[in-house]
């Protein structure tokens, strides 16, 4: 197995979805290649910090203008007794 | 030869994945008209559904106003909803619907999703250094949130948006194709591509001895 092979098959690789096979030889290529192991490790991070990240609080106006919005929807709805299906 | 073990991506519940025990009973109560577990339910998802539309459309109107269709369009139709999804994953494929066709209508020459993409042989990567231990760690909250957004905005539409639904909303690789009308493969492909750039972009923030 080559270094193009690792890339090729990152993806997979990092979400556990490889043959049992093909995982073995990557991670005997990880093993004995340092560039690899980083570019496998740093990718990894990557998801993960993005994953973690919390979302920002609404900017309070949109939040305001998207409860606004909500609240004349709902009272239609409420009039009208229940949601349209 | 020791190989090394690199722990898979989701070993454990991420935050993003986490459904709280109480949201089947929320939406079934919503359904029966409780105008009150619908609020919980949008209070509950607002920031998420917003930082979605956000990153896809690149534009604050644009993403105010699809993440505010998407709900009003939620509610309009949550008797169709039938269960057999989470109802996070069924609101976000309204809201990635409301947000493209803004992105769309704003940018009518936009690679189209479904176009064929080049991911072929250029993807080696060039930048190979050591992150180091908890490289977020030499970042405020409020800068990191500022990288992560400038980086991703710098993805072109077809690999953020992949990134966006697999990577930090959790959707599955078959979820991500269906909500985007893309083929299992293309969906892999593009997501392969867009944490390679991700990495690459990170990477000079993060690589050892930097510091903000």
């Amino acid at each position: 197995m080559k270094c193009k092979d690792i890339v090729k098959e990152l993806a997979d690789y990092l979400d556990e979805a490889l043959d049992p096979c093909l995982r073995t030889s990557i991670e005997e290529h990880l093993g004995r290649c340092k560039d690899c192991r980083v570019v496998v490790d740093t990718t990894k991070q990557t998801i993960e910090i993005f994953c973690n990240s919390e979302p920002a609080p609404l900017p309070p106006t949109t939040r305001e203008r998207l409860h606004d919005a909500l609240v004349k929807r709902l009272r239609r709805s409420r009039a009208s007794n229940t949601p349209q299906a | 030869m020791n190989s090394p073990k690199l722990d898979p991506v989701q070993t454990h519940a991420l935050p993003s994945q986490v459904v709280k025990a109480d949201e089947p009973i929320l939406v079934a109560r919503a359904k029966a008209g409780d105008i009150s577990a619908f609020e919980t339910l949008v209070n509950r998802y607002e920031r998420k559904i917003f930082r979605l539309t956000q990153n896809i459309t690149q534009n604050r109107e644009d993403a105010e106003d699809a993440m505010q269709e998407a709900f009003l369009k939620a509610f309009e139709h949550l008797g169709e909803f039938e269960g057999n999804s989470r109802f996070y994953t069924w609101l976000v494929r309204i809201a990635v619907n409301q947000a493209l066709m803004k992105l769309r209508r704003r940018r009518p020459n936009v690679v189209s999703l479904d176009d064929e993409i080049d991911t072929g042989e250029d993807m080696m990567p060039r930048d190979v250094e050591d992150w180091g231990p908890s490289p977020v760690e030499r970042y405020e909250q409020t800068e990191l949130s500022g990288i992560l957004s400038k980086v991703i905005s710098e993805l072109d539409p077809p690999f953020r948006i992949v990134f966006q639904l697999r990577d930090i909303e959790q959707l599955s690789t078959e979820e991500t194709a269906e909500a985007l009308g893309l083929s299992v493969p293309a969906v892999k492909s593009r997501l392969l591509r867009a944490r390679l750039k991700l990495r690459q972009k990170l990477n000079q923030y993060f690589r050892r001895g930097t510091n903000s």
